[in-house]
This record gives C-alpha cells, structure tokens and sequence, in this order.
C-alpha cells in the first residue's frame, strides 16, 4: 500500500553530483555581469559622440563643466542609488532640497543668526522628513511610491506657502551679507583651480560622497543589509536585519544629501526660489537606474548612479556645446535611459546564461 | 516517550488563536537532543503557526513554551536565535542576489576594527563559509556566486550549514523537501541525518510521510490544529503513518464513499459518472 499513496514527485530536472557545482566565472565575464557595465558603455559612446561633434567639448574647462552638472545630481543620485539598493525610492527628493535650502535661508534670515545655524536647522528638517518618511513606510507598510508622492506634494505645497508668509514673495531674500556666509559658500559652492582648471567644489563632495558610499555598501555591516533588506526584506528580518531601522536610516541619508544639496544652491545663489526642485527627483532616480540599480531593489552600485549622473552631464552640457536645440536635452536623457535599462538588461542574462 | 532528560523544547497545551480562527487547539510538543521530531499535517492543519511560535515570530494564546525546562515568552526571532533556537524556512532567509558567503554570514557577520571604521572582515567570513559548506559536503567552486543561482537543493545546505555553524541547538526545518526532486531531497535528507548526528535537535517539518519516515525518531501529526497522533518511530511503520497522514479514519470513510458511490452503477451514462467523479475528488 505504502508504494501506492507516494505523492508524485516532479521528475528531477537534472542528476545529482553534477548540480552541486557552480560554474567558475572568468574575469572577463565576472566584468560583464558588473551591474554598471552598461551604464559604462553608455558613458563611453556619449563621451565619444560630443567629443567629435562639439569641439568646445574637448577641453579641460568643458570637462569641469560636465563634471558640476553630474555633481548637482549626482550628489543626490547617492543617497537615492542606495535607497533605491534598498528596495524604496523617494519622489520627495527633489523638492527636499529646496525645502532645506528655504529652512535654512529663511531661519537665519527671519532670526538674523549666523547662516551656519541656519544651515543646522535645515539640516535637522532635512533629517526628520527622510525619517518621516522611513518611519511612516514601516509603519504603514504602503509603498514608498505613495508615501513620498504625498511627502512630494506636502513639501512642494509648504514650500511656496512658507516662503510667502516669511518674504512676502516667492524667493528668499539675499543673505549674502550675513554672518557666516563666506565661509559657508567656501565649503558648500566654491571654485578651487585643479592643474589650472577652475572646478567646483561640489565636484569633490561628490567623488568624496561616492567614494565613502561604495566603501559602506561594500564593507560594512550596514551595506551588507541594504542589500539584504532591498533583495528579500523579510529573509532579512528572519536572520536578524533590523529591516524598519535599515529603511529609516536610508531615508534620513537621503535627506542629507538633500541638505547637502540644498546648502550648494543657497550658497551659490544666495537666494532660493520656492517652487523650483520638481522634476529633479526622477532625474536621481534615472541617474541610479541607468547605472545599473533595480527598480525592485537588491541590485546595483553608487558607482554605477555616479556614471550616470555623469552620462547626465555630459548630455546637459555637450548638447549645448554643440549648439543644439537645449529643449532636446530630456529628450536624450530620456532616450538614454531606455536604452541603459535595456542594454543593461540585456547584458546581465547574456552573462548569465554562459 | 523513554527519554527522562530535559526535553531542549516543550509545548504544553498550546492554543494560538487569530481572532476567532483557531489555528492550534491544545498542541503539546517535546523536541529532545539527537533526535528528529517530525511534524506532520495537510496544509492548514496548522505547521505553519506551530514553526512560527517556535521560532519565536509569535507567542501562544495560552498554554506554555518551555527552553530547556524553563518557560520562555519570546517576542522576536532574535532571541529564539540567541536560545540556539535556529529556524530555516520554506523561502530559506536567504537573498537570492546575494553571494553565498554574504548570505550565510548575514545578520551575523564578523567585523575587524573599531567604532565608524568597522568593517567585515571580508577574507575571513568567505573563508569559513567555504569551509562549512566543505565540511557538511557541499562543494561550491565560487563563493561569490549569487545564491540565486544555486538549484533548491543546494539553498537548503546553505541554509542548514549556517544555522548549524551560528551554534543552533536546535534546528527547525520548514517544509525542506517540498519543492525538491528526488535527488535533491536525498541530500536534504542526508543532512536532516548528519544535524542530528551532530547532536542538534531537530524539528522537521513535512507533508511527506515517507521523507518523514526516513529520517524521523518520533512523529507528531496535526489536524485541524489538534494533536492527532504522537507516537515513536518503533510503535509506526510507514504505512501506518502514511495513513494517519492522509486523513487516517477519514481516509477509510472516503474509501467506503468512493467504492460505495461509483462502482455499483454500471449501467449510468457517462454523463453521471463524471459528475459522481467530481464530486467524489471534492470531498478529497
């Protein structure tokens, strides 16, 4: 009888022993499955494609250029690439960064105190909206697509609302005479000469931020569990990841960065119109998904967001360079994106399959 | 049962209500050192919440969940895990994009350094995992390959590999064999054998009366959330507890049906035996 009520067990797809291997990967495939190999390739034609066209494109100031542009979105691309990594995205990125740059401007303004307490208090507002936002995420369980869409519309509302009570206008006023102020542009929007080409300093902050970001999502415990907590969150908690602490803290580095950024737009213009930022939040994103990181989380780099806010750069400036139509920029950014999505897509199953 | 020592896990008379759904009526349990305690039961017969209280997800209603002896009321898997009270589950807790030494160490890695410079110690957590996966018998050429590309069986290993080396005492496995071919289910099995061999207690989990039989010292098997039988493996041949499984006494009365109902009407049309048929697979 025994025999007779065995449950029919699927037939096993392949033999024993064999299975238990893994194939090896050589160095060259092991390149290939890199999540930002396409976003290199990418980096690469577009570079090639304004070098020839746009001659003013080929020089050391062109490149300065390129690499300020990157950095505006690129320094942000950092925190949204490991947000992203760890399985959320926030659309209120972009009117973040005004909403830090206002606090900032106006508390030092309103209160007439040194610009650098100003910049602690839009630094502390910063910070409690991204852990608004990760606290009412885990809390909720709701998508981040909803819960930043309304911190997005919230913040994009306060802003103009705010700044209109406060000034009267729309803008902040000029704080440009204000205690602290030249020290604060020094480290947030200076130029400094690097082998006789004048760069901004926005484009150091940015290599420094990429560079300490890939040091903690690669070697640290914390990097360990965005990745874990963005691949497979409940595997995560099962194995003792803080899920809820992991996704709040990566919402409060968003936020930083959002001050950070924030900082360079006040500091470099001195006043700070209230209803600008929207739309910027889905060029972070495009940044972080052309360089290789998955919409669905688990999967990609910083480094890989930072060659695509280059890309993003490079098409910004390159396109005016060439004297082009300026309005074409999205469009070519958009047209990037699609094919970075794809090739990138692409590249991974071919390097799987083999 | 023969043992006299301390049973590493006791339930007593655990009920688990979730509002007015009652999904374990009065459930006792003893899981012992060295020996694999398999629990059986149909699906929603309550295994799920019975692992979930054990692993320390939930507590029960009422009734008792004793470690060692002594009444525990945990609230996170965390602290199951700190008792040696190691879980691996159906989806295993593991991230399929991650390598494989990154996942075994996850939750629990090693770290040189100090203070905003800690970091892992990356050489040494692949090196060990390495060798725990040798040491239990599994030979992985890339311990950087994603777990994702390693076939189910493979994934099981990893998973027990990693509760046995982080000092689990005892060794929860859910549903391990379900979604595996025969193959792969004999090395699941050979490492169900080599944990309790170790000295760990094991709780394995089933549906699979035969997987059970293989490896299991004693069986418990629920129904509707109860208790419906609890025997050693010398009092039950497979076939005995086949039978229980499948329903025991309501096997029987199905049987009766089915043979009742179908055989003596020869001379219906086909139309009428496809619907008996039908109705017959129903009440399965």
């Amino acid at each position: 009888m025994g025999s007779t009520v065995v449950p029919k067990v699927p037939p096993a797809a392949e033999g024993g022993e064999k299975t238990l291997r893994v194939g090896r990967r050589g160095p060259l495939r092991r390149f290939l499955t890199r999540p930002e190999v396409g976003s290199l390739l990418g980096a690469v034609v577009v570079f090639v494609v304004f070098f020839t066209v746009a001659e003013p494109f080929r020089t050391g100031s062109a490149m300065a250029t390129v690499l300020y542009a990157g950095s505006t979105i690129g320094i942000m691309a950092v925190g949204v690439a490991l947000l992203m990594i760890g399985g959320e995205f926030d659309l209120s990125a972009g009117v973040a960064v005004i909403t830090s740059a206002l606090s900032a401007s106006m508390f030092a303004w309103w209160f007439s105190l040194n610009v650098w307490v100003g910049a602690l208090f839009a630094l502390a507002v910063s910070l409690a909206a991204g852990f608004l936002n990760g606290w009412i995420l885990t809390r909720t369980k709701l998508p981040s697509f909803l819960v930043t869409l309304s911190m997005f519309l919230m913040l994009q509302g306060v802003n103009i609302a705010v700044t209109r009570l406060v000034t009267g206008g729309v803008s902040t006023r000029d704080i440009s005479d204000m205690d602290g102020f030249e020290s604060a542009r020094a480290v947030f929007a200076s130029t400094i000469s690097v082998g006789g080409v004048s760069v901004r300093i926005t484009v150091l902050w940015w290599l420094l931020f990429v560079a300490l970001a890939t040091w903690v999502l690669v070697r640290t415990r914390v990097g360990n569990w965005i990745y874990a907590v963005g691949g497979d969150a409940e595997s995560a908690r099962a194995v003792g990841v803080p899920v809820a602490g992991v996704k709040i803290g990566l919402f409060m580095t968003v936020g930083f960065f959002a001050w950070f950024c924030g900082m360079h737009l006040l500091f470099a213009f001195n006043t700070v119109q209230s209803g600008e930022g929207v739309g910027n939040e889905l060029l972070y994103i495009m940044a972080a998904v052309v360089g290789g990181c998955l919409l669905t989380g688990g999967y990609g780099t910083v480094i890989g967001a930072a060659i695509g806010a280059f890309i993003y750069g490079m098409t910004r400036q390159g396109i005016v360079y060439a004297g082009w139509d300026n309005n074409l920029v999205m469009f070519f950014v958009g047209a990037m994106l699609l094919a970075a999505v794809v090739i990138n897509g692409w590249v991974r199953t071919q390097a799987d399959r083999r | 049962m023969g043992d006299d020592d301390t049973p590493l896990l006791e339930l007593r008379g655990v009920h688990r209500h979730f509002g007015n759904i009652r999904a374990l009526t009065g459930v006792d349990l003893r899981v012992h050192a060295r020996r694999v305690t398999c629990v059986l039961g149909d699906n929603g017969a309550g295994k799920s919440t019975l692992i979930k209280i054990l692993s320390g997800l939930y507590g029960p209603t009422t009734g008792e969940y004793l470690v060692d002896g002594e009444p525990v009321a945990f609230t996170s898997p965390r602290q199951a895990l700190d008792r040696g009270i190691a879980t691996v589950y159906q989806d295993l807790a593991l991230v399929p994009l991650m390598p494989v030494w990154r996942n075994f160490f996850l939750g629990s890695e090693l770290r040189r350094g100090r203070g905003p410079l800690s970091r892992l110690d990356v050489a040494r957590m692949r090196s060990i995992a390495d060798t725990e996966l040798r040491k239990i018998g599994i030979d992985l050429p890339d311990i950087d390959a994603p777990v994702g590309r390693l076939s189910g069986g493979q994934r099981q290993v990893v998973a027990i590999a990693r509760a046995i080396h982080f000092g689990a005492r005892v060794l929860i496995l859910d549903e391990p064999t379900a979604a595996l071919g025969v193959k792969q289910s004999g090395v699941v099995l050979k490492y169900v054998n080599a944990a309790r061999e170790a000295g760990l207690g094991v709780v394995f989990i089933t549906h699979n009366p035969h997987h059970a039989h293989l490896v299991g010292d004693h069986f418990t098997v629920l129904e509707l959330g109860a208790v419906e039988l609890d025997e050693p493996r010398e009092n039950l041949s497979p076939e005995a507890l086949a039978h229980h499984m499948a329903g025991g006494a309501e096997l029987d009365a199905l049987q009766h049906e089915l043979q009742g109902g179908t055989l003596p009407q020869p001379l219906s049309s086909p139309y009428d035996e496809r619907e008996s048929g039908t109705k017959a697979s129903h009440d399965q």
